[in-house]
């Protein structure tokens, strides 16, 4: 066991002293800032366009629009109940003097996961993952690595826990970067905002029965949860790939494709239903929170979880099973 | 063969195939407790796979390695304990200290100390440079930090493939003195590969030789050396002198060599005798040498003359 450690504690040691930690960093601390002015600028176009910085009477009026569209009889059901919902979510900006279109640090970091989860995070954790196990055969150290009195197995799994160990920490520090550089802007409040939740989606029709409010941090929770589930999803199949391939580029490379053909194949061809079953096409997992409909029809959030988990355990099998048998030959 | 216990690595038909190529036939040979084995073979004769498969990272196809009495296949983590190696270069993790890698791979294996990590380090005296990145060492620092690597866990078979390439006549020499101090002081069997036979001639107690991925030799090397070394003439006119030569009764092989020159195998106290009567006949003779072998000959004798590169 405390041999199981130090392997573990070795893998973690390459990994910080290898700078690709501090990579992610520096790519976090130098976007989150853009990303952050982006919004910023969508803001200020948007009090602009509504030619007045009095946010408040405008939300008031949004809410006698909809006590109006209330009161009115022809409103099916169902949508009553969202259209209470949204004035309880508005008056509840009236009363905590909350601006909706000048968001905090907390309403960014939620758009921000929601923006990430299917490209930007993927990404980064290729970044990190795909040369775990490649790049001892690209250094060669992988002849010293498996000349050691230890099995084959305990090397891999020790190198994939603290592959785990590392998307943890990028999904944090995305989200503690994003609070810290977007509040600098925005403000640090707003964790108790309500947030609009629990849209389902059956027959292609979103169904708004379930929806409720739920105070941000709460949602920012599940989300980040969600893009947690996502980034493990990406860096398990990375760890199989990184096994199957001997060259850090060629492992970057087919996972860098993989993820960008999985989110072009979703908007190029919804009608093409089988790709739901392609693991790159079910990492979006934040839209279910917020009721984005999904492109594919038949995609529901148990659905996305268990393609994902059955392409992660399959991809572990083989990346063991290769791993513990393959002969290094070169 | 035999499977002594004082044997510390025993190879009994060990064969690789990949696909339909058989690149490593039925190769048979033990290293004693010790001593200092030769491997010697041209590239691509099949060293390389063989080592690998000495050290668990390729599996034969057919065969058996016995490592300290250990069956490498079904007992590795036992067998492997008792085994340094460096395959090839020696490759560390070049954004670690010297001694990060050290550590890193102590925490590899069981009961490395500090204190042993200490004492290897001053082995190969590297204690100057331990600290630095391992990326800013020479060749022959990086092949000694591999040395200490592999004499960490205290092994009593030490694997080394082509340890010394790529390090210049002076790096050369300090290696071979280190690796016969190794085995004579510390008693720890050295199997050691290469292509650079002269190198291994200085070192080894035995050889095998390997030629297209069999072994066609085995052998101590000063039996393998022994015997009347060739005498090697320079004379003209040289037909008349082959004719001559041939009719003597002590002169055998008469063979004329690219450069002109005559080889011929005689025994040492008939040279003058021959010498004379090659003057009688006229022949000049300009220069008479006797060539010690050299494994190479007897390498380029074994494989027919191919190629060492």
């Amino acid at each position: 066991m405390s041999n199981f450690i130090g392997l573990l504690y070795n893998e973690l040691l390459k990994m910080v002293r290898k700078r690709r930690i501090l990579v992610i960093l520096l790519i976090l601390s130098i976007l989150i800032p853009i990303f952050t002015y982006a919004q910023y600028r969508t803001v200020q176009t948007n009090i602009q366009n509504l030619g007045t910085s009095d946010w408040k009477t405008l939300v008031q009026q949004q809410i006698v629009d909809n006590q109006n569209r209330l009161s009115s009889s022809r409103i099916p059901e169902e949508w009553r109940e969202l259209i209470k919902i949204n004035i309880q979510q508005q008056q509840y900006y009236l009363d905590h003097d909350i601006n909706p279109t000048s968001p905090g640090a907390p309403t960014f970091i939620r758009k921000f996961v929601e923006q990430a989860i299917s490209l930007f995070m993927p990404l980064l954790i290729v970044v990190v993952a795909a040369d775990i196990v490649s790049a001892e055969h690209t250094g060669g150290t992988i002849k010293l690595l498996l000349t050691r009195p230890i099995r084959r197995w305990k090397i891999l799994l020790a190198k994939y826990l603290s592959l785990t160990l590392l998307v943890s920490f990028i999904v944090i520090a995305t989200a503690l970067l994003g609070y810290l550089f977007s509040g600098l802007v925005f403000g640090y409040s707003g964790w108790d905002m309500p947030v609009l939740t629990g849209f389902e989606t059956q027959n292609d029709e979103l169904i708004t029965n379930g929806v409720h409010l739920v105070p941000q941090w709460k949602y920012i929770l599940m989300s980040y949860g969600l893009a947690w589930f996502t980034c493990i999803a990406v860096a398990t199949l990375s760890l199989m790939v990184s096994v199957l391939v001997r060259s850090t580029a060629a492992s970057m490379g087919i996972m860098l494709a993989a993820i960008v053909a999985g989110n072009l194949l979703t908007q190029l061809s919804p009608t093409w239903t089988t790709i739901k079953y392609f693991v790159f096409t079910n990492l979006s997992l934040t839209n279910y929170l917020s009721g984005t409909p999904m492109m594919i029809e038949g995609m529901t959030l148990p659905f996305s979880l268990t393609v994902l988990t059955v392409w992660s355990l399959v991809s572990l099998f083989i990346a063991f099973a290769v791993f513990i048998r393959k002969d290094v030959l070169a | 063969m035999d499977t002594n216990s004082s044997h510390v690595l025993v190879v009994n038909g060990l064969t690789k195939r990949i696909g339909k190529r058989e690149i490593v036939r039925d190769i048979n040979f033990a290293v004693g407790q010790g001593e200092i084995y030769g491997f010697l073979g041209p590239n691509g004769a099949g060293k390389t796979t063989t080592i690998r498969m000495l050290v668990g990272l390729i599996r034969p196809t057919q065969g058996r390695i016995q490592i300290a009495g250990y069956d490498l296949s079904k007992q590795f983590l036992q067998a492997i304990r008792h085994v340094g190696c460096i395959v090839e270069n020696p490759e560390l993790y070049p954004y670690l200290t010297g001694r990060e890698n050290l550590e890193l791979f102590a925490r590899m294996a069981e009961g490395i100390t500090q204190q042993r990590i200490t004492e290897v380090v001053q082995l190969v005296e590297l204690e100057d440079r331990i600290d630095d990145r391992v990326r800013t060492y020479s060749l022959g620092m990086r092949q000694r930090l591999g040395i200490a690597q592999a004499l960490l866990s205290r092994p009593q078979l030490l694997i080394l493939d082509e340890p010394t390439n790529g390090l210049d006549p002076a790096g050369i020499r300090e290696m071979r003195q280190f690796i016969y101090r190794l085995a004579r002081e510390e008693s720890i069997s050295v199997f050691i590969s290469s292509h650079i036979l002269h190198e291994v001639q200085l070192l080894c107690d035995r050889v095998a030789i390997i030629h297209q991925g069999r072994v066609v030799k085995t052998g101590q090397v000063h039996q393998l050396l022994a015997g009347e070394p060739p005498v090697i003439w320079q004379l003209s006119p040289t037909e008349k002198a082959i004719n001559l030569l041939k009719s003597l009764p002590d002169v055998t092989n008469v063979e004329l060599l690219e450069d002109g020159q005559l080889r011929t195998h005689l025994p040492q106290n008939k040279i003058a005798n021959v010498n004379h009567r090659l003057n009688q006949a006229g022949i000049q003779v300009t220069s008479i040498q006797q060539k010690k072998p050299t494994l190479e000959d007897i390498f380029l004798q074994m494989t027919e003359g191919g190629p060492l590169e």
